[in-house]
């Protein structure tokens, strides 16, 4: 792109411009068709953002004011839920939990992804046959038995706990994914490396493991929204207050302050922006990782 | 290449080892708990029930019966507009435009929020006092002070729409990335033989979409099913029952009446009633054979 700004000697020819006359010709292709573009696009944009911004209004209005372009902005709201209603704990539960989930369903599914890909073992069918039956799996019907098993194990209330119940749901799928990433980098250049001697292990992390990278990305990025967002096992096994993650501390807000929308939008901001953020940076390689043929497995 | 070596038990042992503790016991003592008398709060009554769970479920608790038919208005209705709004939005940003990078992530971002916050959200946009409606009163557009959420003949609407902010871009995402691996010659090849814009679509895109389509919507509709944050947050199976979805019938014997027995009872139902029909949609679809 920086080419394009440099200018060029006076006796070479201009540098082609491709991707602009590519989009021009697009535009010009079909010109009365482009309202079959744009026009489902806004309304859809609507539908998106209306309601981001109904939150982010109520949240840095002061209480009582109705004004929809909201001027002059207070954190009074931000201030009541990170302190008074403790969202400032729960929002530190929420990045231990996601952080903790991100590591173990990343290095766990690449390690079974790459057993997947790369072995030929006995038992094979029926693992991947296991996995893609812990899909139908409802969570919310595996309560009563998770309780119990917790409560013997001593992992209510506990971070810990809630990690390792994450981790164990969200495996299943992460790893049939990354059998799809792995299985589509060439097995070429890391038998070549194991040929000049290299142990399976060094070739990996040499030639393999640099390739994965926007498939760690994908996955990583996956396990923390959905580590971010888990609900039940949150509301189910952690009653304390002290262990209470972003979702519980909102589902208790949605009840207990039904009237005092701006903390609600305050701590629904605060659950917001970090998953957003991440999500808006990695939706770019979510699209591409699926296309390269993981969707089909 | 079968490897006698024991390099992938061990990649896949922890895997495995979670995957046993935390998902295959637990089914299986769901199934142990479905055959019990085991309710927390009156234990001197625990002990073996055999089918009397079942016997009640199916003859003796109009809610069973009330619960399964909302489930599957949920989801037929959920998915079979999330999967039409999805590919429409799928083939409008696959499309070349300004600003297409930008226009993607948000309105993918929908996807990364959660079941609890969309409550949360919609929430406020649609408080009868200072919701969306109220504002749009005073343009002259509807009546002030609309509660969709407490009138029995909109919750479901209100509630179908909800879940579709969320849920329109999984769709979207998939079928997006299903677009892109579609070769760009098919169209041209089609171009000069003179198709269409829509006999391109239904000639070329739609079949090559077809095992995407499936396994989404499978999955989509599982999931679906089993979805409880947002509609335990925003109606909590309200008013009276109406929006009560199986799973939230189950949650609510598990955390409220602490009936685990019949509670299990009616998970096993679910799990079964679940597995069927994902077998019968397989093969009903065809799914991994080219048309």
């Amino acid at each position: 792109m920086t080419e394009t700004l440099t200018r060029p000697p006076v006796n070479t020819p201009p540098p082609p411009r491709r991707p602009t006359k590519r989009r021009r010709r697009a535009v010009a292709e079909e010109p009365g068709k482009r309202w079959l573009i744009h026009v489902p696009l806004v309304v859809y944009l609507l539908f998106t953002l209306i309601p981001f911004y109904w939150m982010l209004v109520f949240a840095v209005r002061p209480t009582g004011s109705t004004q929809l372009v909201p001027w002059p902005m207070t954190l009074e709201h931000f201030d009541t839920v990170w302190n008074d209603i403790g969202f400032g704990i729960f929002f530190y539960n929420s990045v231990i939990i996601g952080l903790g989930v991100l590591v173990f369903v990343t290095i766990l599914s690449t390690m079974g992804g790459y057993a997947l890909a790369r072995f030929k073992f006995r038992g094979q069918r029926v693992f991947l046959l296991a996995l893609l039956c812990t899909q139908f799996i409802p969570g919310a019907m595996m309560l009563i038995p998770l309780f119990v098993i917790f409560k013997g194990a001593g992992l209510l209330n506990s971070l810990t706990g809630l990690v390792i119940a994450e981790v164990a749901f969200q495996l299943p799928l992460a790893l049939i994914l990354m059998s799809g990433f792995v299985r589509n980098i060439s097995y070429e250049l890391e038998e070549a490396a194991m040929v000049d001697g290299c142990s399976r292990m060094r070739a990996f992390f040499a030639v393999t493991l640099p390739q994965l990278k926007p498939a760690l990305v994908a996955v990583g990025s996956f396990a923390f929204i959905g580590a971010w967002n888990q609900f039940l096992f949150a509301l189910m096994f952690a009653s304390r207050q002290d262990k209470f993650t972003l979702p519980v501390g909102l589902s208790y807000a949605l009840g207990e302050f039904n009237t005092d929308f701006g903390a609600l939008a305050a701590g629904g901001v605060v659950a917001a922006v970090p998953v957003v953020l991440v999500f808006a940076v990695v939706q770019r390689f979510l699209v591409q990782g699926l296309s390269a043929g993981a969707v089909k497995g | 290449m079968r490897t006698r070596t024991w390099a992938p038990y061990a990649l896949i042992a922890p895997t495995l080892v979670l995957m046993g503790v935390f998902l295959i016991y637990p089914i299986g003592s769901v199934v142990y708990y479905s055959l019990q008398r085991y309710n927390v709060t009156q234990p001197w009554k625990n002990g073996f029930a055999g089918l009397d769970n079942f016997k009640q479920m199916l003859f003796d608790d109009p809610l069973f019966w009330q619960s399964l038919a909302f489930s599957a208005k949920w989801v037929f209705v959920e998915v079979g507009l999330q999967l039409l709004l999805g590919l429409i939005l799928a083939l409008v940003v696959n499309e070349t435009f300004i600003g297409r990078g930008v226009a993607r992530a948000l309105v993918f971002s929908p996807w990364a929020v959660s079941g609890v916050l969309t409550t949360g959200i919609w929430i406020l946009l649609l408080n009868p006092s200072t919701g969306i409606f109220q504002e749009l009163s005073e343009l002259g557009i509807g009546s002030p002070g609309t509660s969709v959420l407490g009138n029995p003949e909109t919750v479901f609407d209100a509630l179908v729409v909800t879940e579709l902010w969320r849920g329109v871009p999984f769709f979207a995402i998939l079928l997006l990335a299903d677009l892109q691996s579609i070769p760009k010659d098919l169209y041209e090849a089609a171009s000069v033989d003179g198709a269409s814009r829509w006999r391109r679509f239904t000639s070329v895109t739609l079949p090559h979409l077809k095992d995407a389509i499936i396994l989404s919507t499978l999955l989509r509709a599982v999931w679906e099913f089993n979805n409880v944050d947002l509609i335990y947050t925003l109606t909590g199976g309200g008013p009276a029952n109406q929006t009560t979805t199986l799973p939230l019938y189950v949650a609510r014997q598990a955390v409220d009446s602490h009936n685990f027995g019949y509670g299990s009872a009616l998970t096993v139902a679910g799990f079964l009633i679940l597995l069927f029909f994902s077998i019968l949609y397989l093969r009903l679809s065809k799914f991994g054979s080219r048309a």
